[in-house]
C-alpha cells in the first residue's frame, strides 16, 4: 500500500547526503547531518531541531524494524524557498497497517519508536511507500519558515 | 558516552552533557535506578541540557527511567530542557507524563527540597 502525495519541489542531486543505517550509533550520526545541512541552509536553532527530531525517529524505525537502511539528506530546489529532504530507505519487513501506524500510539516492537504520526505532523509533505516483505520508504519535506 | 553521576547529601545528580545513543541512554537508566539503593537517595536530578533531541524514545525512557525510581523510593526531577528541543516535544506530541520539570539545576534542587518527607509508618506497641 502506498500513499502519494503531490511533489512541489525535486531534490537537488548533488547535494543528497547518504548516511548508512545499521546501529543506534548512526541515529545519532544522521540526525547531527540533518541538523548541520538545516544550519548551513540558514534554517532557525528550532526547526534543525525538528529536522534532527525526525530523523531520529526515521532513523530509530530502520534499527528497530528492518536492522539496516539508509537515511539520504537533500536541498529543495525552489528559490528563493529554501526547503529540505530527507527519505528513509530500508527492505524490511514493511508495514503491514499502514492506516493504524499512522495513528498515534502504534507500535509492534514493544512500545518504542515508529511515531511516524508524529513526522507527519511535523514536516509539510509526506510520503510513505510499504508492502509488507517489500520494506518500507519515507519521504519528507520541510520548508524553512 | 558514560553520564557521570555526582551524589550530593540526599540527592544523585546525573547531567547529560554530550550527544547520547539509545543505548547510552538505557545504561543511564539502570545505573541511576541501581545508584538510588546503593546511596538511598532521596531524589535524583537528570540534567538534559546536553540532549540534542527527545524524541519518542528518549521521552519514554526518560518516563520510564522517573517512574522506577518512584518506585525505588525516590523523586526524580528532569532539569535543562531546552527551548527548541521543548518545541520539538510539543510538535510531536511527546509527553512527559507527570515527571516533574524544572528550568534548571538550581530549580531542580530547590524543587527537590519542597518534598515533604514521606512519613515513617508507626509500629504498634
Amino acid at each position: 500500500m502506498a500513499i502519494f502525495q503531490v511533489n512541489t519541489a525535486t531534490t537537488l542531486m548533488d547535494t543528497i547526503e547518504t548516511v548508512p543505517i545499521r546501529t543506534v550509533t548512526d541515529i545519532v550520526i544522521a540526525r547531527q547531518r540533518g541538523r548541520d545541512r538545516a544550519l548551513s541552509m540558514r534554517f532557525s536553532e528550532t526547526e534543525a531541531t525538528l529536522i534532527a527530531t525526525i530523523i531520529s525517529e526515521l532513523a530509530r524505525n530502520i534499527v528497530l524494524y528492518a536492522q539496516h537502511g539508509e537515511i539520504l539528506i537533500g536541498s529543495l530546489d525552489n528559490p528563493p524557498r529554501r526547503g529540505i529532504s530527507i527519505v528513509s530507505r530500508d527492505e524490511g519487513p514493511g508495514i503491514a497497517d499502514v492506516q493504524r501506524a499512522l495513528l498515534g500510539g502504534y507500535s509492534t516492537s514493544g512500545g518504542l519508536g515508529l511515531g511516524l504520526c508524529g513526522v507527519r505532523r511535523m514536516v509539510d509533505e509526506f510520503q510513505l511507500e510499504t508492502a509488507p516483505g517489500k520494506g518500507t520508504t519515507v519521504a519528507v519535506k520541510k520548508w524553512a519558515r | 558516552m558514560d553520564v557521570p553521576i555526582l551524589k550530593q547529601r540526599d540527592y544523585l545528580i546525573a547531567s547529560i552533557q554530550a550527544v547520547l545513543t539509545d543505548r547510552d541512554l538505557l545504561n543511564l537508566r539502570d545505573k541511576l535506578v541501581q545508584q538510588v539503593g546503593n546511596f538511598r537517595s532521596k531524589g535524583v536530578i537528570l540534567d538534559v541540557t546536553g540532549l540534542d533531541v527527545m524524541d519518542s524514545f528518549s521521552v519514554r525512557t526518560l518516563r520510564d527511567m522517573a517512574h522506577m525510581i518512584r518506585l525505588r523510593g525516590a523523586d526524580t526531577v528532569i532539569v535543562g530542557i531546552q527551548p527548541e528541543v521543548a518545541f520539538a516535544m510539543v510538535q510531536l506530541g511527546l509527553s512527559l507524563e507527570g515527571v516533574p520539570t524544572a528550568l534548571d539545576l538550581e530549580e531542580g534542587l530547590a524543587y527537590l527540597g519542597r518534598i515533604p518527607k514521606r512519613p515513617v509508618p508507626k509500629h504498634r506497641p
